[in-house]
């Protein structure tokens, strides 16, 4: 697998058309155990990454993704802005210099952000968080190197599976055995990441 | 929906526009930001104090920046905590040289977000501490538990050494000994409707109420048949007073906080039970607070706080503000 920066460019906004077009959605998902701003919350944050992006050239895509990391934890807030903003910086840092990756320089990548989400948000692989996505893709991408339509169904299937979850982080924590039944909104979020990176991809490539 | 705003971007900037332009004398606000500061800020010699967090709660914490009090508020999103920019600011704009101290309380949005400001101010060389608020008893382990109402007599009872010219540590100390004295729990008869997602954030039937809700329409943990007032009160007092260390003969502050549309009628009512309960225990009520303080835009239903007072929190809560 290899990305350029255009690619990389196309990432970014094609995770904020997915955001936009999935708003009402991931919204619905947390209402039902948060408090139902999530989708707000990351259309918001992701349309100013687009702003930024189409208004810059970049030709290192460490610090295109230092943007994107900076423009989300300034303008999301909740958890989203500094999980999200924390994972991709911790990206960026991992991707500084370069102008494409390879499936090991993106693999890289992230694995630090997973390593950023960790730390910033103290949860574990089952607490039913956005993690619960993003381990098993870097697992795999670790494991058999970087494939954007392998982690897309990974992530897919993943945050289908936070349904039957106990959420042990975060506000759905507070309703215990109630939070079952409803994907976690993070999750589906994540979801919709590697969704983009797949789409992308496959049009940067054909 | 029906609420009283002209758009859902801009109720935040708004609200801070109106709360400035009500109370010029006391207040103004940072350019381009929601934060909101004393309009004497910075206090020369003198620990500057931050809260914050999601909008939605008023009057927290906005209505708490003034002398004695707060010396600024940070405003996110309805029910988002701010973002650690904003936070920074408000640092930036409050501090004196006598160090800040930043009132959290415990969602892991707005622990996240003021974490990342206060490692941005450490690198201006600002010193930052943090006290972290978990009052509700609602959540069983008490390092999870929710910051909500009690969250205000921090800032009362801090404030007021802060306006004595406390050092950092001594303030810190003091708002750390407050929050470790301190138990809430909460109960909502109907939901909010958080204006960006246009619904409520549950439905609950005519005859039933959610035992420890919190304070951001996020549902409680318990759904239970609706009881009368006394009955609910003895339950919320009940379920504090077993997380607390009190003797016949403490001295206590009781909160009876109203979650934004419950009647002062009801308060009251709530806080006649209340008091006769603890002093039928033989705790001393000092002080009682019965009213608004931190509520849940337009949710019904309300929260019992009490704080064991020892004599400087005592004498520090009695000479302070409100």
């Amino acid at each position: 697998m290899e990305l350029s920066t255009a690619v990389m460019k196309q990432w970014a906004l094609r995770i904020n058309a997915k955001m936009q077009e999935h708003k009402d959605r991931l919204s619905e998902l947390d209402q039902a155990i948060g408090d139902g701003d999530h989708g707000h919350n990351m259309a918001r944050g992701f349309q100013e990454v687009a702003n930024k992006l189409e208004d810059t050239s970049y030709d290192d895509i460490g610090a295109m993704y230092k943007d994107v990391a900076s423009t989300l934890i300034s303008k999301v807030g909740g958890a989203s802005g500094p999980l999200y903003g924390t994972a991709f910086l911790k990206a960026a840092n991992a991707w500084k210099g370069r102008d494409a990756l390879d499936s090991a320089a993106f693999t890289e990548g992230i694995e630090a952000a997973v390593g950023g989400i960790e730390t910033r948000g103290k949860a574990s692989l089952g607490d039913k968080t956005m993690l619960d996505v993003w381990i098993p893709v870097r697992d795999e991408m670790k494991e058999d190197g970087a494939d954007a339509e392998k982690a897309a169904s990974t992530a897919e299937k993943e945050a289908e599976a936070t349904i039957d979850k106990v959420a042990k982080k975060g506000r759905a924590s507070y309703l215990g055995e109630r939070s079952k039944g409803h994907m976690d909104p993070g999750a589906f979020s994540s979801q919709l990441v590697f969704e983009a990176l797949a789409e992308v991809y496959k049009e940067g490539a054909s | 929906m029906k609420k009283l705003i002209n758009g859902v971007d801009q109720i935040v900037s708004e609200m801070v526009e109106g709360l400035v332009a009500a109370h010029p004398d006391k207040l103004r606000s940072i350019e381009n930001t929601n934060v909101i500061v004393r309009a004497d800020a910075p206090v020369q010699g003198k620990v500057a104090l931050i809260s914050g967090g999601g909008s939605g709660h008023e009057p927290a914490h906005a209505g708490y920046v003034g002398e004695g009090l707060l010396d600024a508020a940070v405003s996110g999103e309805v029910f988002t905590s701010p973002t650690p920019d904003q936070v920074l600011e408000a640092i930036k704009a409050v501090d004196s040289g006598s160090g800040v101290l930043l009132i959290v309380k415990n969602y892991s949005g707005d622990v996240m977000n003021f974490d990342m400001a206060a490692d941005l101010a450490e690198a201006e060389d600002i010193t930052v501490k943090q006290v972290v608020i978990r009052d509700d008893v609602a959540i069983s382990n008490p390092e999870d538990r929710r910051g909500v109402a009690g969250t205000t007599l921090v800032h009362m009872i801090a404030g007021a050494a802060a306006a004595e010219g406390k050092s950092l540590d001594e303030v810190e100390a003091i708002a750390q000994s407050v929050a470790d004295n301190l138990r809430s729990m909460g109960v909502s008869l109907s939901p909010c409707t958080v204006p960006a997602s246009g619904k409520p954030g549950f439905t609950l039937d005519e005859n039933e109420m959610e035992i420890g809700t919190g304070i951001h329409g996020e549902q409680g943990v318990e759904r239970r048949e609706l009881m009368q007032a006394d009955a609910v009160t003895e339950e919320l007092v009940q379920h504090v007073l077993d997380d607390m260390h009190l003797n016949d003969g403490s001295e206590v502050a009781l909160m009876i906080n109203g979650q934004g549309a419950t009647p002062l009628m009801e308060l009251y009512i709530v806080a006649r039970k209340a008091i006769q309960l603890l002093k039928d225990r033989g705790i001393h009520v000092k002080k009682t607070f019965v009213g608004e303080y931190m509520t849940s835009l337009e949710m019904t239903g309300c929260s019992v706080t009490i704080l064991n007072l020892d004599k400087e929190r005592k004498r520090l809560l009695l000479s302070g503000r409100e």
